[in-house]
């Protein structure tokens, strides 16, 4: 105690301690330094909202500035879970409202968000910063307009991929003339045209603005002036990149791009014509990510335009860019990081594009950095996967789609388990794994012998048994998020590894066949998890407890169970 | 008892319809009415499904589960009589979990009495499987599908090799009499009932008998396409995206695009919204079908209906008459906000300026015109 350096000096040096991980980890040295932590504290990351509740953070952190927040499981982005699941938003905005008049940021992921939040939100923040909705839904262009009218130091609205009641685009006008703030301001799944001259003049007067990404509306030929409004852009998404070829937009386009030095990011190119993207080359030698996602256009233009991308680190495409356009790009992107293919056409029964395995081997073999992998294809060879896995062991994300479930090695006609048992052995520092196409039990004693860093897994159409299921529960020491969909899994391997759930964030399983049986033993005699039931054909107690349940959640929560549950969620109850 | 209620948003897969009518079939009630499927072979599957995988089939699935119906199945070679009391495996069932459930003693007594339930499917997909709902039907843990046996030597070494001693021969037992590419061909089965359609593959929506056979191999391509929820996993704002850009550049080709159209579909007294890809049909008859099954399970609680196998069919042409009789109308929302009734414009123009749809009770949808389509 005589040598306890005063509080003072601990806050100082907590100051320096960034890092959630490493502030929890000194916030359990001893009750001082818990104390002087949770007093410092500014920022906090909630993986899942149920697994505390407001009043808890609040109790401990009384002094926070920046919240995130994650609510739907993952596979809600899939449809799997239904409307009406939970993961409102509202009760943390109310509790902070009194608790944190100082809040600055809120980022918000798979949130149901209303109108009354966002209001609330603006209202009850003076200094209020940074609003990021990530797959958000439930608010309408009236929300927004609350959060421009009336957010004064609004430095970042970013709407990612969130689902919005677009009634129009005029809230955008309800920023005042006083707004000068922005530095990012992400509108890109909006549907509606908002006002080209509000939105000039807002980019205008905002001298810091950094990242725009402006909705499909936008048409090309107001780019130029935006961009001129602007040349200081670090990250820019365009609107509808098509016009009728007309030279003088066309030279002021790339006139415009000429003008923005700073560029580094380029999405959006929506409905793309082809004869407008040499408009860009300039900017190319900055960029450093690209999404062209959604841009339609065939391999050959995109080849041009990867190609002259020489600092490229992150590259969204469509398949459309086919094997050879990854050659290109492997052979032009020495620095690439990360790739992600999408499929253009997912529900065609057969490929419309000459996209196969071979296009991620050659990017494996060409890109020394590439460490993040989301590739969606038609076919695969375990041997493919072999090269891959051996070219790459630095690799920390590999989700691969086949697009077809339980599609096996083509050449060999086995499943894909010495692949993947492959990719997890060689890349000993993998995180993040999703797996496809045939597979047996066997894969799963690969991951489980392996992957010992692997955080989280999604599976799907996989596995034979419960024997699959317990080699990853078992053996996958820092699983954290485990989502399962269609596989035989079951009961046994479930209650074995009971314990081992407490360690993570949340199991998903649906369409398995855990029994509603085994889902209540679970949630009696683990107090600390919630064992969420949902069930859509009605109560699961009305048939016998060896039936399986349709979908189970199973998260840590130090909350209890929750208390927002629809009709068809039942949480398993505790028995003390 | 009232029809569950369903909440799920769907693809528009009728097979949600499956679900909801079937609510007041529970696997003890499996008094037969003649139209229940006798496992002729003295096989049947206690494998679990969930219902979610039942709402994936497509539409065309659940039209040809009613021809399946009829049709004699394979049972898996080698699979054992599953038992025929639910009340016994009630018991196994506490019995094994319990004991399993901390791990560092697994006892073998619970894991092998659970041995017996890990059978695996016998697969006769009866006529009681279409018309119940695939919650009844499950039975717990021991997945399997209906598929073709393929000894795999592998299967039976692995649980040794790993198990480590937790996971003694009851794997084994459950792994080889599972099938090899089982992987997730649920079946949600009533221990007393054959499996339901649920194991067919989504994708193997042939009405044909090589059905099962055939899903078992992958290399099969099936011959006409459905949908499983959710995959591939790609995020809606992408499917709906990529839907108005390829409608966009097909409109040039003159063909018509691919990608999903996702809009909400309510309805007036029911708990749960719904989705559908309005792509998935061609014309407002099929539009009209689909929605029909997805929401029949909400009217036939107001038809009162109950309890025999046979009510699904009943209470859905009771729905058909029902919507036809205009107690309920179908209107969407279009582009400019306005609510109007289904039918008027052409199919393709509909489906580029519908925003969402409401099942509204007539009453209800006076101000919109009574020119509905019938």
């Amino acid at each position: 105690m005589a040598y306890s350096f005063p509080e003072e000096v601990l806050e100082h040096v907590f100051s320096f301690i960034h890092t959630d991980k490493d502030r929890n980890a000194i916030s359990v040295v001893c009750k001082s330094w818990y104390e002087v932590e949770r007093w410092s504290r500014r920022r906090i990351f909630i993986g899942n909202c149920y697994a505390v509740s407001p009043g808890i953070v609040i109790r401990r952190f009384p002094e926070l500035r920046s919240v995130a927040l994650k609510g739907k499981p993952h596979f809600a982005d899939f449809n799997l879970v239904p409307e009406g699941w939970g993961g409102n938003v509202y009760p943390w905005i109310a509790a902070m409202a009194m608790a944190y008049p100082m809040l600055e940021e809120l980022r918000l992921k798979r949130m149901v968000v209303t109108d009354e939040s966002l209001e609330l939100i603006s209202r009850s923040f003076k200094n209020f910063k940074v609003l990021v909705l990530s797959s958000c839904e439930g608010f309408s262009t009236d929300g927004l307009a609350a959060i421009a009218a009336n957010c004064r130091n609004l430095r970042e609205l970013d709407l990612r991929e969130s689902e919005v009641d677009d009634f129009s685009g005029h809230w955008l006008t309800h920023f005042p003339d006083s707004c000068t703030s922005l530095v990012s301001l992400n509108i890109s799944c909006l549907a509606s045209e908002v006002s080209f001259s509000a939105l000039e003049r807002l980019v205008g007067r905002c001298p810091s603005l950094r990242t725009l990404r402006l909705n499909r509306a936008v048409p090309l030929d107001r780019l130029p002036n935006l961009l001129r409004r602007a040349p200081q852009l670090v990250e820019l998404g365009t609107g509808a990149y098509s016009a009728e070829h007309r030279p003088e937009v066309f030279s002021s386009l790339a006139g415009a791009f000429a003008n923005c030095k700073e560029l580094k990011s380029l999405s959006g190119f929506w409905d793309v014509v082809p004869d407008y993207l040499p408009a860009v080359y300039p900017a190319c030698s900055g960029i450093t990510s690209l999404n062209l996602s959604y841009a339609t256009i065939q391999s050959p233009d995109l080849i041009k335009l990867v190609t002259q991308c020489q600092n490229l680190q992150r590259l969204w495409v469509l398949d459309y860019i086919e094997d050879g356009g990854l050659d290109a790009l492997a052979a032009s992107c020495k620095d690439l990081q990360e790739l992600r293919v999408f499929p253009s056409e997912p529900y065609d029964m057969e490929g419309n594009v000459a996209l196969t395995e071979q296009g991620l081997v050659s990017v494996s073999e060409g890109c020394p950095k590439l460490h993040s992998v989301l590739y969606f294809c038609r076919q695969m060879t375990n041997a493919a996967l072999v090269s891959i896995a051996k070219n790459r062991p630095n690799m920390t994300r590999f989700r691969l789609c086949i697009i077809e479930p339980r599609t096996r090695d083509y050449q060999t006609l086995e499943p894909l388990d010495v692949g993947f048992g492959a990719i997890v052995e060689h890349c000993k520092e993998l995180q993040r794994l999703s797996l496809s196409g045939l597979l047996t039990d066997r894969v799963f004693e690969y991951i489980g012998t392996h992957a010992k860093k692997l955080e989280m897994l999604s599976v799907a159409f996989a596995g034979d048994g419960d024997l699959g299921l317990h080699h990853v529960l078992s053996g996958c020491e820092s699983l954290r998020k485990l989502e399962i969909r269609d596989c035989p899994f079951g009961d046994k391997a479930l209650l074995a590894n009971a314990a081992k759930l407490e360690t993570m964030r949340s199991l998903w399983m649906s369409s398995c066949s855990v029994s509603f049986g085994a889902c209540k033993l679970l949630g009696q005699k683990m107090p600390r998890l919630n064992v969420e039931v949902m069930d859509e054909g009605g109560r699961p107690d009305s048939r016998p407890e060896s039936c399986s349940v349709e979908k189970l959640y199973i998260y840590r929560s130090v909350a209890g169970p929750r208390s927002d549950m629809p009709r068809f969620v039942w949480t398993m109850k505790t028995l003390s | 008892m009232s029809p569950p209620l369903l909440g799920v948003e769907e693809e528009g897969q009728s097979n949600a319809s499956l679900v909801a009518s079937s609510g007041s079939m529970d696997c003890l009630s499996q008094s037969g009415s003649g139209l229940k499927e006798r496992n002729y072979l003295g096989l049947s599957d206690c494998s679990s499904v969930d219902s979610s995988t039942i709402t994936s089939l497509s539409k065309e699935n659940k039209n040809n589960l009613n021809l399946k119906a009829t049709e004699l199945r394979l049972g898996l070679p080698g699979s054992q009589s599953p038992e025929r009391d639910p009340d016994l495996a009630l018991l196994k069932s506490g019995k094994l979990d319990e004991k399993l459930l901390f791990p560092l003693l697994p006892s073998k007594d619970g894991i092998c009495a659970s041995s017996q339930k890990t059978v695996v499917s016998g697969n006769k997909r009866g006529f009681s499987d279409t018309m119940n709902g695939f919650p009844e039907m499950k039975s717990s843990g021991y997945t399997e599908g209906n598929w073709i046996f393929h000894a795999s030597g592998s299967e039976s070494e692995s649980p040794q090799s790993v198990g480590q001693g937790k996971f003694p021969s009851n794997s084994t037992i459950n792994v080889m009499l599972s099938s090899r590419s089982s992987g997730a061909q649920p079946a949600a089965v009533n221990k007393e009932v054959p499996p339901k359609a649920s194991q067919e593959r989504p994708r193997a929506t042939n009405g044909s008998s090589h059905n099962q056979i055939t899903t078992n191999n992958n290399s099969s391509a099936p011959a006409a396409k459905a949908q499983v929820v959710g995959w591939p996993p790609i995020r809606s704002f992408r499917k709906n995206t990529l839907a108005t850009t390829s409608k966009n550049n097909d409109e040039l080709d003159g063909k018509l695009g691919p990608g999903a159209l996702f809009i909400k579909v309510s309805m007036d007294g029911a708990p749960y919204l719904r989705k559908v890809d309005l792509r998935t049909y061609s014309t407002y008859q099929e539009l009209s079908s689909a929605l029909e099954k997805m929401f029949s399970c909400f009217t036939i609680g107001q038809c009162g209906s109950h309890g025999t196998p046979g009510r699904e069919m009943l209470s859905e042409s009771k729905l058909r008459d029902l919507l036809h009789g205009s107690e309920y109308v179908l209107t969407y929302e279009d582009k400019d906000g306005d609510w109007m009734l289904v039918g008027d414009v052409p199919w393709e123009l509909f489906i580029n300026s519908c925003k969402r749809l409401k099942i509204m009770k007539s009453s209800d949808a006076i101000g919109l015109g009574m020119c509905g389509f019938d």
